[in-house]
């Protein structure tokens, strides 16, 4: 990496101390340290397509984050992985070759296999054999956080994200039995050995997991903490991932969902799923 | 009571037993630990801990719990340390700036009193990062090779 | 009255011995488990519960079945369970015993498990499960402690101990209610989310817990000078014939609910059970398929020699049914039950789990446990009736 990381995140907490929030991204990419330029870090905006409302900056005081994921977009670039590689990276999400204990923040799935309601066997070719982006939908009506029986999986008021608290978690796996999109992973063994093994440098930033607790996508809230977007969204070149405040009707997201016809997985078992999709 | 010889004998094993660690140190000659000063290795322009030594000596563990409490569970993670400075509550960012002379600072004490905080099962150690970056890289000249 | 434990013949040492040494084995496997993690289990991120927890949900059953010789004994009158009431609650202590230890080396982080306590969390199941099954086993701890002590004093048991045992009865019933809820209530998992699943879980309960009893008594009659009695042993089979018809006609319920409706996300599941489904690469998966189908058949065997009043009173067929029964509901109630509903899942992929050889010593330990928990009970127990030699009588 040409720039410290460590120093570059913990600049950008110190400026989004200070209040200054708006644009950060730009402000941050000077205040990088070492003289690196501020190239470095890429230009993130979430923004709505074809649309004015293109914030450089994910809103400090949304109550109900939420995601649109143009799957559309998506579709045009069949093998990027850029997202989830960017979010593995920033969570030192394991790369786990045995697919029975394989670590998902964030993953393809077969669109037949992620919306089974939506599919049949003559389905538009295209969409058919694509793949669509799944990750925790933190619903707003969320199965897991029922079922923790230690409260290790919480869903947080002031804004709706299910997070988890693995220095509580036991392990029980009761979450991943509730959970109807298969959005919950466990560690099965040490997930540093693997970083180990594969040679893949853990990053400092966040911490990695123990062996035997659960773990899942955050929406990436350590980053919004510090004003900046998901990993994921942030990396996403095509802009196919839009985030932001559902509780705010001028909203990306907001605008996107009035525009556009988007579905959701498993509605119907009234969990509130917060990603939506547009196909 | 034709046991009584036999429970006397069995309260004194059962004693000795018990107050084993106290004799084997008692032998060994074991002493108390020294309060011993452990110098931090990196403190770029701070000569202060976010509160008073003899506060964090006792009860460093429980700031650490209540941090954690409320960053992971509040996402409340700004607090001001013992001289009205913003400071960020996290092990890894905060304390191990300074600290980053774990065996020193840490385990020396934590050896010591025999208790094994799981903290560093996670959270990253930057020292610990810098070796596996070292060990990649002779791995990947070894490799070129 | 526990030294009475220490003093048996060859044949009891020998099996305590054996027992013992099938627990080593399964301690060996669990450090083994418990340093590495659940990665040396079959499991998976599709199935992420299995031999663990389908042996909890079984012996939570087992525990519960106590009911089915304390509530007529107590609440009816019916002297005949005398002698089997201890026995019942000595094999609820057992079970219950076992079920928290699956529990236990279920847990990714078991030396967490006080959290469930620290932190309690009403809107989970899990939460009043623990708080039910620990509650169960303190009543049938002092139940059995009491009634024991004042057997051996040859006085009746005090007046205080009463409504613990009444209230042994409706407790019984919400452990195994609380553990069904355990997965009645997932909306993930429709193979589980049925009304119908306390009900068939009570039912199936009732005929294993029973049906056990009647092996065990078959067994001390014929190894021990303990007898319950020819009639009481007969109205056990009595029970487990009607809890086993009834859970038959549950699960032909369910049955005829999947399949009618023609459901997928329903059928699936039973599919998979009978007659397999494809995996993801196109492959057949029929693991669960031999142990169903031996399941049904041993099912509809033992039902139709207790239903037949004359095989019934067999001892010797009676036993054998009894075997038949207790089998084919460890089967379906256990495995079938608990890896059926991650299979397919929730993206409608099949992955299969086959338990390691790890995972079946750990379990086999605790089941060793268990017996061992029981054997040292009834060792007890027996001993002292001998001693005190005349017809027990309780409240």
């Amino acid at each position: 990496m040409s720039f410290d990381r460590r120093k570059f995140v913990k600049a950008a907490s110190i400026a989004a101390l200070g209040g200054v929030v708006s644009p950060p991204l730009k402000l941050f990419g000077g205040v990088v340290v070492d003289g690196q330029s501020a190239e470095a870090v890429p230009e993130a905006v979430s923004g709505c397509i074809g649309c004015e409302c293109s914030p450089v900056a994910p809103p400090t005081n949304a109550t109900r984050w939420a995601m649109v994921i143009d799957l559309k977009t998506c579709r045009e670039h069949e093998d990027c992985t850029i997202c989830m590689d960017a979010c593995h990276k920033t969570h030192n999400v394991p790369d786990v070759d045995n697919p029975k204990e394989q670590m998902k923040w964030i993953w393809k799935e077969h669109f037949g296999h992620a919306f089974h309601e939506a599919d049949h066997p003559y389905l538009e070719e295209h969409v058919k054999h694509s793949n669509a982006l799944l990750m925790c939908n933190h619903c707003n009506n969320p199965p897991c956080v029922s079922v923790c029986p230690t409260n290790a999986t919480f869903k947080r008021e002031k804004d709706g994200l299910v997070m988890m608290d693995w220095h509580r978690c036991i392990g029980c796996r009761y979450c991943i039995a509730a959970c109807p999109y298969g959005s919950r992973s466990f560690n099965y063994t040490e997930p540093k050995k693997y970083f180990a093994e594969k040679g893949i440098q853990i990053e400092p930033d966040f911490p990695t997991r123990t062996r035997g607790v659960v773990e899942k996508c955050t929406f990436c809230e350590e980053r919004l903490a510090r004003g900046l977007w998901p990993a994921c969204v942030d990396a996403c070149p095509h802009n196919a991932l839009v985030f932001g405040d559902l509780d705010n009707p001028d909203d990306p997201v907001r605008c996107l969902l009035a525009k556009h016809f988007t579905i959701r997985r498993k509605p119907a078992l009234g969990t509130e799923p917060e990603i939506y999709y547009i196909v | 009571m034709n046991d009584k010889g036999k429970i006397v004998l069995g309260l004194i094993v059962f004693l000795v037993i018990m107050t084993f660690p106290m004799w084997y140190n008692f032998i060994n000659g074991v002493v108390p630990f020294e309060d011993a000063v452990v110098q931090t290795a990196n403190t770029p322009g701070k000569d202060k801990c976010v509160r008073a030594a003899d506060y964090m000596r006792t009860q460093h563990m429980d700031l650490l719990n209540e941090w954690r409490q409320e960053v992971v569970r509040n996402g409340d993670r700004y607090t001001e340390d013992a001289y009205g400075n913003k400071i960020e509550k996290s092990l890894s960012n905060t304390c191990m700036d300074c600290h980053s002379n774990k065996e020193e600072f840490c385990d020396r004490c934590h050896n010591y009193m025999a208790v094994a905080p799981y903290c560093w099962d996670c959270h990253v150690l930057p020292a610990e990062v810098q070796q596996a970056d070292m060990a990649l890289k002779v791995d990947a000249t070894e490799g070129n090779e | 009255m526990i030294e009475k434990a220490l003093q048996g013949g060859k044949g009891y040492w020998t099996l305590i011995v054996i027992l013992l040494a099938v627990i080593g084995v399964g301690v060996l496997a669990y450090l083994k488990q418990f340093s590495e993690g659940l990665t040396v289990t079959g499991l998976s991120r599709d199935v992420s519960w299995g031999l663990y927890i389908a042996q909890f949900t079984f012996l939570v059953g087992v525990a519960a079945s106590a009911v089915m010789v304390v509530l007529p004994y107590y609440l009816h009158n019916y002297k005949m369970f005398g002698k089997l009431t201890i026995l019942g609650e000595f094999l609820a202590i057992g079970a219950c015993i076992m079920c928290m230890t699956f529990i236990f080396v279920d847990m990714g982080q078991p030396f967490r498990i006080g959290n469930v306590f620290l932190y309690p969390s009403p809107h989970s199941m899990m939460f009043w499960d623990t708080v039910v099954l620990f509650g169960y086993l303190l009543l049938n701890i002092l139940i059995s402690r009491v009634a024991m002590s004042s057997e051996n004093k040859g006085v009746a048991p005090p007046k205080w101990i009463k409504p613990f045992i009444i209230l042994s009865i409706p407790w019984a019933i919400s452990i195994h209610t609380v553990t069904a809820f355990l997965y009645s209530g997932l909306a993930a998992r429709p193979f589980w989310m049925t009304a119908v699943l306390a009900p068939r879980f009570l039912a199936s309960a009732f005929a294993s817990g029973p049906a056990l009893l009647i092996i065990l008594c078959l067994i001390l009659k014929r190894f021990t000078k303990f007898d319950a009695g020819r009639e009481p042993i007969q109205k056990l089979g009595v029970i487990v014939a009607y809890a086993m018809a009834l859970n038959i006609f549950l699960i032909l319920m369910e049955i005829f609910t999947a399949v009618y409706s023609g459901i997928p996300e329903h059928i699936d599941h039973f599919k998979y059970m009978f007659v397999g489904l494809q995996d993801a690469e196109g492959v057949m998966v029929t693991n669960l398929v031999p142990w169903m189908w031996t399941s049904s058949v041993l099912a509809v065997f033992s039902l139709s020699l207790l239903l037949v009043t004359k095989l019934r009173q067999n001892e010797t067929i009676l036993g054998i049914a009894a075997v038949a029964v207790f089998a084919s509901l460890w089967i379906d109630k256990g495995m079938g039950m608990i890896v059926a509903g991650f299979t397919p899942n929730p993206t409608h992929v099949v992955v299969p789990y086959t338990p390691t050889l790890i995972e079946s010593l750990i379990t086999l330990a605790i089941w060793g446990m268990g017996a061992l928990i029981v054997t040292i009970l009834y060792k007890v127990a027996l001993t002292l009736r001998k001693q005190v030699q005349r017809v027990p009588y309780r409240a």
